[in-house]
């Protein structure tokens, strides 16, 4: 049972990162993509080359992961988001199924006992769990943070623009087509690096575990935390590994069909956009006009009967 | 065999596939055309469309066993039509639970509920039949015909002849007829057509209806070279929205040339460029990304502007 709750923790993380990755390019700019399951593949077998066939060390892996999917984010970015955003969906689509497709093709096997990752001497084995739940919680919470401060940055006020209208945020100057490639890279860079986590905790690489089911796990969990809300896209990850594993942690491993999750996934998605749209927790509110933190806005908060008039807002 | 024959042998395979795409296509064209929004479920609803054949048939003929002749033909045509009018209601109740309420939300909405509904019908089929996949028995004799150098079997010939008899139906359908007309009308604009006394939801409905169907004899046809499992409607309908694209997404008779001349590419290009025969798929791909580079409204669309 415990052992189960870890796996939910360590692929919960996973997913969070990834969702972080979705979320950049669905929550903030509003583009449907469908090929995480693509750029998490590519993260994989970039640890996977790199620690095997190349016997680097772990920690490398993560940036040329992260450059080899947002390299190919943005080779099929330009083509395609130019486009209106139903058409972007198709073809990320396509490209996650081709990905995989090239994979399998050109090493249908792919890669088993890749060498384990080390830090400070420190082994990494998939038996103690512990350790790992912590790795991949600190990358959580990087780019949790990271993300977060984009939301708030010029970057991406820009995103959000261009997802709340197109025409609009183009009559003002933003750049449609170069924000939106943006996001779409940085998602996918982010999608990379949870492959190489991913890959770092299992230690084998196979193209059959990288379908369309993956991509449509990580935009569940989007939709269901709330779009846009870095926040809510955590707390899907852990409904969404939580479902995941409920024959498990019941023990009902032969009485529930393999399909039922899949099938409650897509249940949840149709659900959500007919009941709740915005996702549990809704989206973020951002007050642009707003410069200050919340740590002084709380400040502020308790001094302003001493400061009387004019706060720094 | 000289080149040239084995091209033009090609080129009846990809005829053959093409017919296939096109029948697929035009479910997607004709959604798009009135609700502007991708059906995913589309290929999903082909695959269902091919169970029910499937299960039809051989519960009417014995299945593998039965040997081919008069009688397993009409099976087949009963199995075909009995799954189109299935595939229509299926498309129907879709459309009337996840989409319909979605109608004004906005663009992201009623996608993601398409993603949805096409993960609960590819799954629940998983569920119900089982993962491996299954022939489609041919219910004629599939001796191949020779005509000079190139060879055609009977199913190719089935398949043209199918999907050219149903084309020619929903074609005299749209043009000719009162309700194909509220269709036109509708896709060109909603709110004035209903100020017309159209009822838009009444075309939408069946919009959807007609849109399955096809599918159903798609999946039915596709089934023949591709056997029957359940996700075989994932990577068919990208396909034929592809061609859907390439026709000009949204124009019916750009879905029926879309879909033919994707077959073709398909067929010729791969032995063409050395494609191997796994990464075939990727040529579909390519010709997208193309096609979205180059004419971005396909061969029929017309130019729209987005207007604020």
């Amino acid at each position: 049972m415990l052992n189960f709750f870890q796996l939910i923790l360590i692929y919960a993380g996973i997913y969070a990162i990834m969702a972080i990755g979705q979320n950049c390019i669905t929550g903030y700019t509003g583009m449907l993509s469908l090929c995480h399951a693509g750029f998490f593949c590519i993260g994989s077998y970039a640890t996977a080359i790199i620690c095997k066939v190349f016997g680097l060390s772990f920690w490398l892996s993560l940036p040329v992961a992260a450059l080899a999917a947002g390299l190919v984010g943005l080779l099929i970015g330009i083509p395609t988001l130019r486009l209106k955003g139903d058409y972007l969906c198709i073809a990320t689509l396509g490209l996650g199924e081709i990905i995989r497709n090239v994979a399998t093709n050109l090493n249908p096997v792919g890669f088993s006992q890749i060498p384990r990752a080390s830090l400070f001497g420190y082994e990494f084995a998939s038996r103690y769990k512990v350790p790992f739940i912590i790795l991949i919680w600190a990358f959580v919470l990087v780019f949790y943070i990271l993300f977060q401060q984009l939301a708030h940055s010029r970057l991406g006020r820009a995103m959000v623009a261009v997802r709340e209208d197109e025409v609009a945020a183009q009559s003002n100057g933003i750049n449609v087509t170069k924000y939106k490639i943006s996001s779409f890279v940085l998602g996918a860079a982010v999608g990379g690096i949870a492959g190489c986590l991913q890959t770092a905790y299992t230690l084998t690489v196979q193209p059959g575990s990288y379908t369309f089911m993956v991509s449509v796990m990580v935009l569940c969990t989007v939709v269901l935390g709330g779009m846009g809300n870095a926040k809510a896209v955590i707390l899907g990850a852990f409904i969404i590994q939580f479902i995941s594993y409920l024959p498990q942690l019941t023990g009902l491993t032969n009485v529930i069909p393999a399909q039922a999750k899949q099938i409650i996934y897509g249940l949840l998605l149709v659900v959500m956009m007919l009941c709740r749209p915005q996702g549990i927790l809704g989206r973020d509110k951002y007050r642009y006009g707003d410069p200050r933190t919340r740590m002084e806005k709380l400040a502020d908060f308790f001094h302003r009967s001493k400061k009387a008039k004019g706060g720094r807002a | 065999m000289s080149t040239l024959t084995l091209y033009m042998q090609y080129i009846v395979n990809g005829l053959t596939l093409g017919a296939i795409y096109s029948l697929i296509a035009l479910g997607y064209t004709m959604v798009y055309g009135i609700l502007k929004f991708i059906n995913f479920a589309h290929g999903d609803i082909l695959m269902v469309g091919a169970f029910i054949g499937l299960l039809i048939y051989n519960g009417l003929t014995g299945g593998e066993a039965a040997d081919p002749g008069a009688w397993t033909l009409i099976a087949f045509f009963i199995a075909m039509i009995i799954s189109m009018i299935a595939c229509a209601l299926l498309g129907m109740l879709i459309e009337r639970i996840a989409y319909k309420p979605l109608r004004n939300a906005n663009r992201l909405a009623p996608l993601l509920s398409a993603i949805g509904v096409s993960f609960i019908l590819s799954n629940g089929a998983a569920w119900i039949f089982g993962t491996q996949s299954r022939r489609f028995p041919y219910p004629f004799n599939n001796e191949p015909i020779h005509i000079g150098a190139i060879t055609i079997t009977p199913h190719q010939i089935v398949v043209i002849v199918v999907s050219v008899i149903m084309m020619v139906l929903l074609t005299s359908f749209v043009s000719k007829t009162r309700m194909g007309k509220a269709m036109r009308a509708a896709s060109l604009d909603q709110s004035t057509s209903m100020l017309m006394g159209i009822n838009v939801n009444r075309v939408i409905s069946l919009t959807f209806a007609i849109g399955s169907a096809l599918a159903a004899v798609g999946g039915i046809l596709a089934s023949f070279d591709f056997r029957v499992y359940p996700s075989m409607g994932t990577m068919t309908g990208l396909k034929a929205f592809v061609a859907a694209v390439i026709g000009g997404i949204g124009n019916i008779q750009g879905a029926m040339i879309g879909g033919v001349l994707l077959g073709i590419l398909e067929a010729v290009g791969a032995p063409l460029l050395h494609i191997p025969n796994g990464m075939r798929d990727t040529v579909a791909f390519a010709v997208l990304i193309i096609v979205l580079l180059v004419k971005p409204d396909g061969i029929l669309g017309k130019n729209e502007r987005e207007k604020v």
